[in-house]
């Protein structure tokens, strides 16, 4: 059974060494003339006066929140999707339930602004 | 050697060159897939793309059709300088364009073309698409911080924020087909599917498929969902820092990640290899009813083209309103198609599995 897997993890290596030799082709193709103003961070025709480093808005944050959570309930489909045969209208209606709280849950996001931008 | 080191040798070695085929494949696809964007964009736009560079003048005066362009590209991008700004971190500037790749190609190694086409047969093929497909985002999350540019993080917020949100959308749209073929291996998802054209899960499941397509627009970061490279707002967003090689690893990733989108849409919604005249009373029997490779390039040269289609078709939408449609439209539609669909396999109205 895992002999089937063997082809992946070579292909894994395989496609990240791509990514390697590339980027080894470029540095060694390429020129290397350092200056600090190419090396500078981009900006529009001033310095950057500001660390990057810096606050940025806390509703990135809550989406990747809310992904964790909604990631977790499709993990939670995949095993009862593929058993429904064995379930039946069993399955079905314990499935109901949980969408039903499921929805609840995301009513109340949805209703306490976590979804909205501006 | 014994002679089952041997045996083994050759098994590796043998492993190594059918990817060694598969990924010049997609790398020479990404190429001609780059031309065939600034042509059709061009040709829909009323004007004529690339059509000077022919084969490095191996021809004259004759161009055809600029089918040299590609390569080209490719030699440009290879022979610039690789830029790492000063206040950059080295390592992860330098980790992230090949984290991004790494998925977007490794991904490949489940996708069946046809029934023999494939190089890994794994019994949970979409766990392991589904897996590299969300391990895309790393690369980008990490290019943005680690360019220390303030444009890039803006840029890398965003497209994470808009990936983690519409794979939401996509996992519920896969759900609705592992409900209809009850497997996860993808050979079996499109044999259940065999039947002809009103056999393939695009029917039943049609809501789920045209959120899945979109999806996956989105989450390549593909116009109109480009906000991250809003070239108006943040100039490249996520990869504004990088240049020549590092550059075109990450242009590598964007478009081998398109045309896995493309592969999936049609494995899973359209049938794969399978003939949409499979069955049929007159064509059923002749040529064009037997499925084959032919069948799977077909339908995946049609997604690609969508992909290009809607570029030139739709203006960038606005970020809030990327994330409204990705949360308060798809995220409900496919929770209820979800639903429909477990009725669907229950009450028996469409036959479940092979």
């Amino acid at each position: 059974m895992l002999a089937e897997y063997f082809p992946i993890l070579v292909f894994l290596g395989v496609s990240t060494m791509l990514g390697v030799v590339l980027l080894g082709l470029g540095s060694l193709l390429g020129p290397r003339r350092p200056s600090s103003e190419k090396l500078s961070p981009y900006e529009c025709g001033f310095e950057a006066f500001e660390d990057t480093r810096s606050k940025f808005d806390v509703r990135y944050y809550l989406v990747a929140i809310l992904f964790i959570i909604f990631d977790l309930e499709i993990a939670y489909f995949i095993p009862w999707a593929l058993a429904l045969d064995t379930l039946g209208t069993f399955g079905l209606f314990a499935m109901v339930i949980f969408v039903v709280e499921l929805v609840i849950g995301f009513f109340f996001v949805w209703k306490k602004g976590a979804l909205e931008w501006e | 050697m014994s002679p089952e080191l041997i045996a083994q040798l050759q098994f590796v070695l043998w492993t190594v060159l059918k990817i060694a085929g598969i990924m010049v494949v997609l790398i020479l696809g990404v190429a001609y897939y780059t031309y065939a964007e600034r042509k059709v964009i061009g040709f829909m736009q009323v004007r004529k793309g690339p059509n000077r560079v022919g084969f490095f003048g191996l021809f004259g005066k004759f161009h055809f059709w600029g089918l040299g362009q590609p390569l080209a590209d490719v030699f440009k991008l290879l022979l610039k300088e690789i830029i790492i700004p000063q206040n950059a971190n080295r390592f992860l500037f330098l980790l992230a364009p090949i984290l991004s790749v790494a998925p977007a190609f490794a991904a490949w190694a489940v996708i069946p073309a046809d029934d023999w086409l494939v190089l890994a047969d794994i019994n949970a093929g979409l766990l392991y698409v589904l897996a590299m497909t969300s391990l895309g985002v790393y690369g980008l999350i990490v290019a943005g911080w680690a360019s220390n540019s303030k444009y890039a993080f803006l840029g890398a917020l965003r497209s994470t924020a808009q990936m983690v949100s519409y794979e939401i959308a996509m996992g519920f749209s896969l759900i609705g087909v592992l409900l209809l073929a009850g497997s996860l291996n993808l050979t079996e998802i499109v044999l259940a599917q065999s039947g002809g054209l009103f056999d393939w899960y695009w029917l039943p499941l049609l809501p789920l498929c045209m959120i899945y397509i979109i999806s996956g627009v989105a989450e390549t970061n593909r116009a109109p969902f480009d906000v991250a490279e809003g070239e108006s707002e943040i100039v490249a967003g996520f990869h504004v820092e990088y240049a020549g090689a590092s550059f075109a690893v990450f242009f590598l990733a964007e478009y081998a990640n398109m045309i896995l989108i493309s592969a999936l849409t049609t494995i899973f919604f359209f049938g794969g290899w399978l003939s949409p005249f499979q069955n049929a009373p007159l064509l059923g029997d002749t040529i064009l009813g037997a499925g084959g490779v032919h069948w799977f390039l077909i339908k995946l040269v049609f997604f690609m083209f969508t992909f290009l289609w809607l570029r030139a078709t739709f203006p960038r939408y606005r970020y809030d309103q990327i994330m409204r449609l990705g949360w308060k439209v798809f995220v409900p539609i496919t929770i209820a198609w979800v639903m429909v669909a477990s009725c669907m396999a229950v009450f028996g109205i469409v036959d479940r599995g092979v």
